[in-house]
C-alpha cells in the first residue's frame, strides 16, 4: 500500500515535449512508472519516444484512460494546464512548475475544492511510491520501499531526509513534496490523514519550513487524529524576518511563521521534533525501530 | 516587487481611489513647482523609500511656507534615512512626495492581502488607523474587521456593506467606502498584488475619504503579464549584490554572519544555514543555486560569496538531483582556480554522479575540504568557526 499513487497509476504528462518534460518523462519511465500519454497543444499525433502525444487532456484521457497528470508547463501557462486537467476529471494532478502567479493559484484552489480532483504542488518535486511509481523530479536511487511516509514543503531537503532514512535501513511507503508556494493544492493534513489510513505506513516524517501556519494546523490535527508516530523537522531557524527565503511561501511576516513557533506547536502536539538535520536519520531509526 | 508610495498613488488615481493632491520631486526646484501648483499650505513632504516607519526617522515633515519647504526638501532629498525597517545603515532618499496637508477628523485602516490558510482574499479594515495594525489587532481585536472574499466570485455589495458598518460610518461615507473598497479590490486583482495597504485612510473635515498613505507589493511571479508595472521597479532600493546574483538566476540574500554557503534548493539552503548556526557560527548568506545550475552559475555564486569580506569559511552543500554533482564540482574548481581559495571551503555532495564529482575535486589539487555527510560537514564547519 501507499498513498495517492501506486503501480496502477496511469500517468499523462502535460508539457512532455519541452526540455524538462522530456527529460523527466524518460526518468519516470525508466523507474517503471506507466506513462501512457503526453499533452502538448499543437503536437497531437506525434510521439515522445514511444509515448503518444495529444493536443488536449480530454483526448489523451479518452484514448489512454490516464488517471493522473504531471505538469511541466511554463508558469505563464501552468494555471491553464491545471484547469484543463481538473475539467477533464483527472483524479490526481502533480504540478512541478515553479513561479505560478499567486492570484492564479487562489482561483485554482477555490475551484479545485468543488471538484473531485486532487492537486499536489505546484512548485514541488512530486510524489514517489518507491518500487512502484515515480511522478516527479526526485533522484530515484535514494529511495527504498518500506513503511515510512515522508511529507515536505521542499525539494532537495526531502531528498536529504529520504537519503538518511534509506541509509538507516528505513524504507519509505510514499514520499511527497507539497510545494513551496503560499497556496498549494494538497496540505500536510491531507497527507497525514492518508498516511494514517494506509496500513503499510507505520511512521511519518514531516518536514516543514518558515512561513504560514500549515505546520501549526498539522500539529493540531496530529494531536487529535493520529495514532502513528510522527517525526518533525523545521528549516529556517536562522532566517531573518521579512525576507523571502527562496520559496514564495517561506517568509516570516508580522511575527508569524517563525521556526520556533512551529517547533513549539509540534512538540505540544506530541510530535518528535529533530532539530539537527545531520542526525535526522539516526533520530528516526531510534524512534521508528523501537516502536 | 515593492513599489514607492507615489507610484502606488498613481495607480490609486487610475482606479478612482482618492489621494491628496500632490506630486513627486527629485530636486528642490521640482518641489517648489509642485508647491506652486497646489497653492496652499500646509504641505507635507514625504521621503520615498520602500521601508516603512519613515516618520520616525525624520522622513516626513509638514511645512507652512515656501522658505520652509525649500529648507526641508533640501534636508530630506539625499539624506540617509534610518527607520526601524531600513536597518542601521539606512536608505538614501532619492525622491520626495509633496502633498497638500489635510485637516483630518479620523484615521482608519484598510488593506487587502491573500489569506494563504484559506486561499481566500482577505480585506482588513480597522477603526484605528495610522498605527501598527498588528498592535491594534493584538490589543483591541474588536476594532478590526476581516472580510473573506472568494477570488472566483470577487467582491460583492454585501462585503462593502460589512466594511461600512464595521467602520461605523455615516450614511454619506458608507457609499464612499463601498466604492473605494471595490475599486481597491479591483486594483489588487488586476495588478496581481500580494498586498495593498492604506494606513491611514482618513476622513477629512469635509467628510471625504482619502488615502493618505499607500503601500503596494506586486507578485514577482506575475510580472510577466504586467509590462506596464515593470517601470516601477527601483533598483536603487535593492541590495546590489543580490540584484547581481539575480541576473544569473541565483537566489542570494546577504546576512551578517561569517560562514558563506551555497546550496541547491531553498529548503535545504535554510536547513544548511541552521546547521552553521548549530555549529557555533553564523551564516553570511542564503544562496540557492536552484535545480538547473550549470558550472558558470556555480562559479558566479562562489565569487559572490567571496565578495563579502566578512566570510571566514564556506560550506557548499549540494544534493544532486537535476543538478549533478560533477557539474557542481567543475564549477567549484573553475571558480577556485580563478579566485584562489582564500578561506577554508567544505564541500559536501550527495546524489546524482557524486563519485564523478568527488573525483573532480580530488584531482584538482585545490585545498578543498570534503565532508562525507551533513553531520561531518557540520563538524568541519564548527572547527573552522572556532579556529578561523
Amino acid at each position: 500500500m501507499s498513498i495517492f499513487v501506486d503501480k496502477n497509476t496511469r500517468l499523462l504528462i502535460q508539457g512532455i515535449t519541452g526540455r524538462e518534460g522530456r527529460f523527466h518523462a524518460r526518468q519516470c519511465i525508466l523507474y517503471g512508472t506507466s506513462v501512457v500519454a503526453g499533452v502538448t497543444p499543437g503536437k497531437g499525433g506525434q510521439k515522445m519516444d514511444k509515448t503518444p502525444v495529444f493536443d488536449t487532456v480530454r483526448e489523451a484521457v479518452g484514448a489512454t484512460s490516464a488517471n493522473c497528470s504531471m505538469i511541466f508547463v511554463p508558469p505563464a501557462f501552468a494555471a491553464g494546464a491545471i484547469m484543463e486537467a481538473i475539467e477533464a476529471e483527472i483524479g490526481l494532478i502533480v504540478a512541478i512548475t515553479e513561479g505560478i502567479p499567486a492570484m492564479d493559484m487562489l482561483k485554482i484552489k477555490n475551484f479545485l475544492d468543488t471538484t473531485g480532483s486532487r492537486l499536489i504542488g505546484p512548485n514541488c518535486p512530486g510524489i514517489i511510491t518507491p518500487g512502484q511509481c515515480k511522478i516527479g523530479i526526485m533522484p530515484a536511487p535514494i529511495h527504498t520501499p518500506g513503511a515510512i511516509g515522508v511529507i515536505s514543503r521542499s525539494g532537495t531537503l526531502t531528498y536529504e531526509v529520504v537519503h538518511q532514512l534509506s541509509q538507516e535501513g528505513l524504507g519509505q511507503s510514499t514520499c511527497l513534496g507539497i510545494g513551496g508556494d503560499p497556496v498549494v493544492g494538497t496540505n500536510f493534513i491531507d497527507c497525514l490523514s492518508a498516511f494514517e489510513k494506509d496500513p503499510e505506513t507505520t511512521g511519518i516524517v514531516m518536514v516543514g519550513e518558515i512561513g504560514g501556519t500549515a505546520e501549526e494546523e498539522a500539529a493540531a490535527y496530529i494531536s487529535e487524529n493520529l495514532t502513528k508516530p510522527v517525526v518533525g523537522f523545521i528549516a529556517g531557524l536562522t532566517a531573518p524576518a521579512g525576507r523571502r527565503m527562496g520559496h514564495a511561501g517561506a517568509i516570516i511576516s508580522g511575527g508569524s511563521g517563525t521556526a520556533l513557533a512551529k517547533i513549539e506547536a509540534m512538540r505540544a502536539a506530541g510530535i518528535h521534533v529533530c532539530e539537527d538535520l545531520g542526525r535526522l536519520g539516526e533520530f528516526c531509526a531510534g524512534l521508528f525501530k523501537s516502536s | 516587487m515593492k513599489i514607492h508610495e507615489y507610484q502606488a498613488k498613481e495607480l490609486f488615481r487610475k482606479y478612482s481611489i482618492p489621494t491628496p493632491e500632490g506630486g513627486v520631486a527629485k530636486t528642490i526646484e521640482e518641489a517648489v513647482l509642485i508647491a506652486k501648483t497646489i497653492k496652499s499650505y500646509p504641505l507635507v513632504i514625504k521621503a520615498q523609500i520602500h521601508a516603512g516607519g519613515r516618520g520616525k526617522g525624520g522622513g516626513v515633515k509638514v511645512v507652512n511656507s515656501l522658505t520652509e519647504l525649500k529648507k526641508t526638501a533640501e534636508k530630506i532629498i539625499g539624506m540617509t534615512l534610518v527607520t526601524p525597517q531600513t536597518g542601521p545603515e539606512g536608505k538614501v532618499v532619492g525622491k520626495v512626495l509633496v502633498e497638500k496637508g489635510l485637516t483630518i477628523k479620523k484615521e482608519l485602516y484598510l488593506s487587502i492581502l491573500p489569506d494563504r490558510a484559506t486561499a481566500k482574499i482577505m480585506i482588513i479594515a480597522s477603526l484605528e488607523g495610522g498605527m501598527n495594525i498588528e498592535e491594534v489587532a493584538a490589543k483591541t481585536p474588536e476594532k478590526i474587521i476581516k472580510i473573506s472574499v472568494n477570488p472566483l466570485t470577487g467582491i460583492e455589495p454585501g462585503h462593502c456593506r460589512d466594511i461600512a458598518s464595521g467602520l461605523k460610518l455615516s450614511p454619506a461615507l458608507r457609499t464612499k467606502i463601498s466604492a473605494l473598497s471595490s475599486n481597491l479590490y479591483r486594483l489588487f486583482v488586476e495588478c496581481d498584488c500580494t498586498l495593498v495597504e492604506i494606513n491611514p485612510l482618513v476622513i477629512t473635515e469635509n467628510e471625504e475619504l482619502i488615502a493618505l498613505d499607500a503601500k503596494m507589493t506586486i507578485d514577482d511571479n506575475a510580472l510577466f503579464r504586467h509590462k506596464d508595472l515593470e517601470k516601477y521597479r527601483d533598483i536603487t532600493e535593492e541590495d546590489p549584490v543580490e540584484a547581481e546574483a539575480a541576473k544569473y538566476n541565483l537566489n542570494y540574500i546577504s546576512l551578517d554572519g561569517t560562514i558563506g554557503n551555497m546550496v541547491n534548493g531553498a529548503g535545504l539552503a535554510m536547513a544548511t544555514m541552521d546547521i552553521i548556526k548549530q555549529a557555533g557560527a553564523n551564516p553570511a548568506n542564503f544562496l540557492d543555486v536552484g535545480g538547473g545550475a550549470d558550472a558558470e552559475m556555480i562559479e558566479k555564486g562562489f565569487k559572490i560569496i567571496l565578495s563579502d569580506k566578512n566570510v571566514k569559511g564556506i560550506l557548499i552543500n549540494i544534493f544532486g538531483g537535476i543538478l549533478r554533482c560533477d557539474v557542481l564540482a567543475k564549477g567549484v574548481v573553475q571558480a577556485a582556480k580563478k579566485t584562489g581559495v582564500p578561506v577554508p571551503v567544505v564541500v559536501r555532495m550527495e546524489g546524482t554522479n557524486v563519485k564523478k564529482g568527488t573525483k573532480i575535486l580530488a584531482d584538482s589539487d585545490l585545498n578543498l575540504i570534503t565532508a562525507l555527510d551533513l553531520k561531518d560537514a557540520a563538524e568541519k564547519i564548527a572547527a573552522i568557526a572556532k579556529h578561523p
